[in-house]
């Protein structure tokens, strides 16, 4: 089995900046690396929630982060999306490093995601949610705005149909015009991965995606992930808990655990590695 | 240039040294202002003790002060004897406070805390309309005599010159101090305070651990109630008894932003830096402006201290999480 | 059985999208414009035009302003009396500072300077949220009417102290003044009011106001989506005290003829966010609905005495009607947080299945 090269942290700096080695088996292509996390370390009040973490997402593969609860994993999207701003380490994005970073320029720079507990705008209807994704695509000014005619009509009637292929894809069809805060969780956690969806990122962060679904909403929500990354080429970074989910959809996993990172590489290896059999698969399952 | 630096003089220097000059004259404002700081401290503490059980920006604070001494002074009108009178208004705010449970708060349990500041703006107005309905518009005196307390003044000879204090100032001052440590200790010692503060944590949780809602709910309201009876016979006793007071007792809100939503001794002494701020900023300060300052004052102090501590002064920093 | 969708198919996203996909509700608004319009001013006194008709459609535009602010962006005002003035006083200025200029300009630009004035003090809304910035807002209010009361330049030093309208004319007709007609004055402002409240509907329907409504229902993730909580909240400002500043000009310059701080004090910031309420938060119809009902139920209630020949005294009805107003809002927010609209809404859904009432 070959060893990716960075896969348990090394510094991307000895490859060629932004290109390294994909991982898996006899992949000799040489995969650009979109996001790669430096030595990151976040605390709150001298509590450590991610301490000293490095790894990396390629682009195109489905990157899974695993740990038991608490393990700072939400804490990492986080700090991903610029949301929390780390005390030390780096992150480069699309080869640029970035310093601190608003929320809103990390969604203007293609990271989009989704949130643990559905974060959805309860008041307003499925529609009007994925539309919301079309925000930062969406140009006219105030004024055409106000005058709601021409190119400001015209851009909100082709976001319309944009929106409306997004609907077709993840079937949600029938309750297009339903106010989420009423829809059952299953369906709102599609709603919010469709409003993700809307913003066409590069990068999509998918916080628990799986949290509370049966069976069959399950095995509707991977398919989704699968369509969503080989169709449209999207990179996605998910957390679950769902091992079974993990291991069919991801190409490699990151294994957190207390705020360290214990193991990195694909499903196989992980499963098989003891310090991650001991943190958590040993005791979880 | 030199209106500039005359303009920072009258601005930065003056002032503080007329403050100097005529010692006497500067005591006796901290002085006005510590006593109307008291009754601001007030009403922020009945403020506080209904968000801190129930999570309810209660507005009608200000009303149910003006609507308490209004209560005791037209029963007094009417022939009651003066002890009477006040044991009626203490039942009569008991009443409310049960009435403002079972019809209000009780149908609005875990809604948004913008609604429920919203159903405590509609109480304002029932309680307004109610108020000038059944007593009248009109200014009336507050009994101040005939509760027990003195209306006559002391001096005291400091600096060449003469500070007065009001007997009934002191007695508001003396009264304050008693009551924030008697909720100080019920907080913190009695079976009913420990389940407030429970309440106050997560009201699902207290609810499973067998805490009645209902009950605790109705306390506060009535423990608030009498803060609100005392701080109207206190302000009533230093000007009239009106509904203009309503409009003055808004300024507890800003007392509350200094010193936090939920903190009693963060009222006390946000409404001691505002009443003395403001008497401070009016005497020495107003005068530039062409005066009456005084109305403004405590929310332009309030809001420049949010854009630097938005917790308040007693609150921590919290961490969002998503 | 009237009130049907069945038959009515889009097949463009386009007609989807229409403000009033339903035709009846088309012919509906046309009846109201109608009698707005036409019937109205053909038809009712004089009395009713001034002191219902006109007073409705100011506090109706300022109600559409604070619901933007506080029905649609989330942020809780309680200056809206006072922005109200800032326009009023502007409108003043301008009309005496540049007798030439048309009136209608100096109204509409009057709003930019309550629109400005409200973008300072949402500044704080960047930092702080819900009943804290409720709490700023007062600061709003209370330092507004001291600048009313003792900037002398801002009533050009007049003795009473307060602003007094001018004569304007358009088209060879006095508009505003003591001899502007009624009816002159009220379609004026229906027309105003009219083409601002489309305005409003058109900017809530697009990208600007959904990103209002995202900052209301969820800020963080509004932000992790791409809208910048300054842009968003101060333009939902900007644009909330335009509307008021421009219904305080209307209120003085079509109404009330003259006008002193007591006009734009906290008891009025409260009157319009009742209508607000009532009416229901992010509702433009509610905005009507609510400013309707607030003003028209006091004027009602005022009449009883005299229709009965009871003797009531007329403070004594208006303490009546404070406590029904007072009733009703904690009614309407334990019942129907949304207020008349949704009510409307609901029956017009009703309408729309009966008679099967479970067919959606």
């Amino acid at each position: 089995m070959s060893t990716p090269a960075n896969a348990h942290g090394d510094s991307p700096a000895t490859t060629e900046p932004g290109v390294v080695a994909a991982a898996g088996d006899n992949e000799a292509q040489r995969r650009e690396q979109l996001l790669s996390v430096e030595n990151v370390t976040l605390t709150f009040g001298g509590v450590k929630a991610i301490s000293d973490i490095s790894f990396n997402i390629l682009k195109g593969e489905i990157r899974a982060i695993i740990g038991p609860n608490g393990a700072g994993k939400t804490s990492m999207l986080n700090v991903i999306n610029g949301f929390y701003h780390p005390q030390k380490g780096r992150i480069s994005y699309k080869g640029k490093t970035r310093k601190r970073m608003k929320p809103y320029q990390a969604a203007s720079s293609g990271i989009a995601r989704t949130f643990q507990n559905v974060a959805l705008f309860s008041g307003m209807s499925t529609l009007d949610n994925i539309m919301s994704g079309r925000s930062l695509k969406m140009k006219r000014g105030l004024i055409w705005q106000m005058l709601h005619v021409g190119p400001a009509r015209r851009e909100e009637i082709a976001h319309r149909e944009h929106v409306e292929h997004i609907i077709d894809f993840l079937e949600i069809a029938h309750i297009r015009k339903q106010p989420v805060g009423k829809l059952p969780y299953g369906l709102q956690k599609r709603v919010e991965l469709g409003r993700a969806m809307a913003m066409e990122p590069e990068l999509l962060l998918l916080d628990e995606p799986m949290a509370g679904m049966n069976l069959e909403e399950k095995e509707d929500m991977s398919r989704f992930i699968l369509d969503l990354n080989s169709e449209f080429g999207t990179t996605i970074a998910l957390i679950e808990h769902d091992m079974g989910v993990v291991m069919d959809l991801a190409d490699r996993v990151v294994v957190l655990d207390y705020g360290q990172k214990i193991a990195d590489g694909t499903p196989a290896e992980v499963q098989s590695n003891q310090n991650v059999i001991d943190a958590y698969l040993g005791v979880a399952h | 240039m030199e209106t500039f630096v005359a303009g920072l003089h009258a601005f930065l220097v003056a002032p503080f040294l007329d403050m100097v000059s005529l010692p006497d004259f500067l005591l006796q404002v901290i002085w006005e202002g510590f006593v109307s700081g008291i009754l601001y401290a007030l009403i922020a503490l009945g403020f506080v003790l209904i968000y801190k059980a129930s999570a309810v920006f209660n507005f009608a604070q200000g009303i149910m002060v003006v609507f308490a001494a209004l209560v005791l002074v037209s029963l007094f009108d009417l022939g009651v004897p003066a002890w009477l009178a006040l044991i009626i208004t203490i039942a009569v705010m008991g009443l409310l406070a049960l009435s403002v449970e079972r019809l209000v708060l009780r149908k609005l349990v875990n809604q948004h805390e913008a609604i429920l500041l919203m159903a405590t703006i509609g109480l304002t107005l029932v309680l307004k309309g109610a108020g000038q309905l059944v007593f009248g518009g009109e200014p009336k005196s507050m009994i101040t005599e005939e509760l027990g307390f003195s209306t006559g003044s002391s001096d005291w000879e400091v600096f060449d010159g003469i500070v007065i204090f009001q007997h009934i100032d002191i007695a508001a001052a003396v009264i304050a101090i008693i009551m924030v440590a008697v909720l100080g200790v019920f907080f913190s010692k009695t079976r009913i305070g420990r389940a407030l503060r429970a309440v106050a944590d997560d009201h699902q949780a207290a609810l499973s651990v067998g805490i009645s809602l209902n009950q605790i709910w109705a306390i506060v309201w009535f423990a608030s109630g009498i803060v609100a009876l005392v701080t109207g016979i206190m302000w009533g006793a230093r000007s009239d008894v009106s509904f203009a007071l309503e409009i003055i007792a808004l300024k507890a809100l800003a007392v509350l932003i200094l010193g936090g939503f939920t903190s009693v001794p963060g009222a006390i002494v946000g409404g001691l830096i505002v009443g003395i701020g403001e008497k401070l900023f009016e005497v020495y300060w107003g005068p530039m402006f062409g005066g009456g300052v005084e109305a403004w004052f405590a929310y332009v102090l309030a809001l420049i201290f949010l854009l630097f501590r938005p917790q308040g002064m007693f609150g921590e920093r919290h961490i969002e999480r998503v | 059985m009237f009130y049907r969708e069945a038959g009515q198919f889009k097949t463009t996203y386009e007609a989807d999208q229409a403000m009033l996909p339903i035709a009846q509700d088309r012919v509906g608004l046309l009846l109201i414009l109608l009698i707005a319009f036409a019937a109205i001013p053909l038809l009712a006194s004089d009395f009713f035009i001034s002191s219902i008709m006109i007073p409705f459609l100011v506090f109706a535009l300022a109600a559409v302003g604070l619901n933007i602010l506080m029905g649609y962006a989330g942020q809780l005002s309680l200056g809206t009396g006072a922005f109200m003035g800032v326009g009023a006083y502007a409108c003043y200025k301008l009309a005496t500072l540049f007798p030439d200029l048309n009136i209608l300009i100096v109204v509409f630009l009057s709003g930019f300077f309550a629109a400005g004035i409200g973008v300072i003090f949402g500044l704080p809304s960047l930092r702080i949220k819900g009943l804290y910035l409720a709490i700023t807002t007062l600061a709003a209010q209370f330092f507004l009417e001291w600048c009313f009361i003792r900037i002398g330049w801002l009533y050009n030093y007049n003795d009473s102290g307060a602003i007094e309208v001018p004569q304007r004319m358009l088209f060879g007709l006095a508009i505003t003044g003591p001899h502007a007609t009624p009816i002159t004055r009220y379609l004026v402002i229906l027309t105003i009011v009219a083409i601002m409240t489309l305005v409003a509907a058109n900017v809530l329907r697009g990208r600007i106001g959904r990103s209002w409504m995202m900052i209301r229902d969820m800020d963080i993730a509004a932000e992790l989506m791409g809208i910048r909580p300054l842009f968003s909240k101060l333009s939902a400002f900007a644009f909330s005290s335009y509307y008021c500043g421009v219904a305080g000009a209307l209120m003085v310059f079509f109404w009330l003829g003259s006008a002193e701080v007591e006009s734009f004090d906290i008891n009025h910031s409260f009157l319009i966010m009742f209508m607000v309420i009532i009416g229901g938060m992010g509702s433009l119809a509610g905005c009507f609905m609510g400013a309707a009902f607030i003003w028209v139920l006091p004027v009602i209630l005022r009449a009883i005495p005299s229709a009965f020949e009871l003797n009531i005294l007329a403070a004594t009805m208006e303490h009546i009607s404070s406590i029904i107003i007072g009733a009703l809002i904690i009614f309407f927010l334990i019942v129907e947080p949304h207020g008349l609209a949704r009510l409307w809404r609901v029956g017009k859904e009703k309408l729309r299945t009966w008679p099967f009432p479970y067919a959606t």
